[in-house]
């Protein structure tokens, strides 16, 4: 009896904080979407919140495809999209709120193939890299590595990364269905750097505790540098966005000049990704 | 005691009667009223002609892909039904034995102290979140498992079924403890009568005596782990691999909903299937939970007569 008292005060207490909590948070600016763009995002609102005491910002993650939706739905002020919208998205933002929205690329980013640091393989071409995702090569011996079965790992379809790997390195045929699909780059480059025979994709800036694959093309072997990524090179570069709902104005325009300053881009280098300028 | 104390007494029950009758019906009509909601939210793909040209009914049972984001997407939902019940399987099969041994000895065996310390302990199990639990399975119990026995893929149905196996013990131990604590006493005096041993009374008299209810606790496990998903969603490896091998990497109905649900098209093919394989989850759980209730409700009248 006692116990369930307990139960009872602290599931009211919790209510009573959390209601609190939103009413004291009452202007805040929210931010969500793309999980590669979170720790940015979240980086940048730290910042922007120290500098303009009184502003409170709010970043989610979540993946692209829930941040458009949000954006759609006017839960949240600022998506952070990992691809660009597409027609159907643009086409139902239309239809609610009369205009096509503001997309700003806030970043850059080269899609980073992940290996297991053991892994003897250090280059791929792009035609490599979709048979390994179709299932068309499943033993890395084919691939000059050793003889051990390949573990692909991958994102879930809700990811925006899932989307721009599958448009950009597998020109749109179906993954294999053998992919695991982890939740968050996080856990893929996790499951890689604890997996001998693991490959794995996602954003540079999550590629610690694994091997970055170079990229092999035509034109010679690019990894996702900072100078590969702006000139195109690297043949996975691409950009990262925010999607407002209409014209940027008030704090959000404040803050969108401020992201996109000297100040702002010095946070993406630090966080590993690359200027848009 | 005066008339008009007792007539406060009875306003004072009849008050408390009416909330709890109000707090059942309202529980009852929500119940309903997600059902309906599901129901709604997948009939599109019967009737819909719009929807039914990206998928249909038959779709669902034709093939091995479950593909939804492709250019030619596939929906077969048997490879994310093998992956729940292998899942579950797996679960059961690890938390069976384990809950029904707890239940049985410390209704039996167990002195009053270590009684009171198990009951709490097992329910403090009950209290880990099961994301807790995923994330653990995810991060160190697949890679330990993997090197203990060299497996190919980390992420596997058995890392899965066993932190699932986890979340469900707990609900098990406490159902079948309730239906071991239900035999009377005279069952086991009269076993210990006869000269019976402790153990030869609990595992030939209380336990078959019980034995509705300890299968009402295990169908009642069963209908948690078919709908747990955050374990599934974090340590089976989500693949959507039509396959009995439990070492493959799976993908289970629930986990399916819920990491694809926040990306679909509002109103397409793919949104009402996500409802479909829901309005199946729920079909699937209420069979289970109503069976189990059948059968302990069964082992109560067995055991007290017909009407309680």
């Amino acid at each position: 009896m006692k116990f369930k008292n307990i139960r009872f005060w602290a599931s009211l207490a919790l209510v009573v904080i959390l209601t609190c909590s939103f009413v004291m948070a009452g202007k805040a600016i929210t931010i969500k979407g793309s999980d590669t763009l979170l720790m940015l995002g979240q980086r940048w609102a730290e910042l922007y919140m120290q500098k303009n005491p009184g502003v409170v910002i709010q970043v989610t993650g979540g993946g692209s495809g829930v941040g458009i939706a949000a954006l759609i739905n006017g839960s949240t002020d600022i998506c952070q999209a990992s691809r660009s919208m597409k027609d159907s998205e643009k086409k139902k933002l239309r239809e609610r709120y009369f205009n096509m929205g503001t997309e700003i690329p806030v970043a850059k980013d080269g899609v980073t193939i992940y290996v297991n640091e053991k892994n003897p393989v250090d280059e791929l071409t792009l035609d490599q890299i979709r048979d390994i995702y179709t299932g068309k090569t499943t033993n890395w011996s084919q691939l000059g590595g050793s003889d051990a079965k390949i573990i692909v790992y991958g994102r879930e379809n809700s990811s925006g990364t899932y989307v721009f790997f599958r448009e950009s390195a597998m020109k749109n045929a179906d993954y294999t269905s053998s992919m695991q699909s982890l939740p968050g780059t996080a856990a893929v480059v996790n499951a890689v750097a604890k997996d001998k025979f693991g490959i794995g994709y996602g954003g540079a800036a999550y590629a610690k505790g694994v091997k970055e694959v170079a990229i092999k093309t035509a034109k010679g072997s690019f990894r996702p540098t900072a100078e590969t990524v702006k000139s195109g090179q690297y043949p996975l570069a691409r950009d990262l966005y925010w999607y407002l709902r209409g014209k940027p104005s008030g704090e959000i325009k404040k803050m969108v000049a401020w992201v996109l300053s000297p100040e702002g881009q010095e946070v993406v280098k630090k966080v590993g990704y690359f200027t848009v300028k | 005691m005066s008339l008009k104390k007792r007539r406060f007494k009875y306003l004072g029950e009849s008050l408390i009667e009416g909330n709890i009758k109000i707090t059942a019906t309202f529980a009852i009509v929500v119940v309903f009223l997600i059902f309906l909601f599901i129901m709604r939210e997948s009939l599109p793909i019967f009737f819909n002609s719009e929807v039914q040209q990206e998928i249909t009914f038959g779709q669902f049972f034709n093939g091995i892909a479950w593909q939804p984001v492709s250019d030619n997407p596939r929906f077969s939902l048997w490879p994310i039904i093998l992956g729940s019940l292998k899942v579950t399987l797996i679960a059961l099969f690890l938390a069976v034995p384990v809950a029904i041994s707890a239940a049985l000895y410390s209704s039996e065996f167990a002195g009053r102290r270590l009684k009171e310390f198990i009951k709490p302990a097992v329910e403090l199990l009950a209290g880990i979140p099961s994301v807790v639990l995923g994330f653990f399975a995810l991060i160190v119990m697949a890679s330990f498992l993997k090197n203990i026995f060299g497996w190919e893929i980390r992420l596997n149905a058995v890392n899965a079924g066993i932190a699932l196996g986890f979340a469900v013990i707990p609900s098990i131990y406490s159902l079948a403890e309730d239906a071991i604590n239900a035999v009377p006493r005279s069952f086991r005096e009269a076993a210990l009568g006869l000269g019976a041993s402790p153990w030869q009374t609990a595992l030939k008299v209380v336990l078959p005596a019980a034995l509705p209810g300890v299968s009402a606790a295990v169908l009642f496990g069963m209908g948690r782990a078919v709908g747990e998903t955050m374990v599934v969603l974090m340590a089976a490896g989500n693949a959507p691999l039509f396959s009995f091998n439990p070492l493959n990497s799976t993908r289970t109905m629930t986990a399916t909903i819920a990491a694809e649900l926040g990306e679909v098209v509002f109103g397409s093919g793919h949104y009402h299937a996500l409802f479909f394989i829901g309005l199946v989850l729920f079909l699937v759980t209420f069979a289970i939970n109503m069976t189990s209730w059948v059968l302990f409700d069964g082992l109560m009248s067995k055991l007290y007569g017909a009407k309680k």
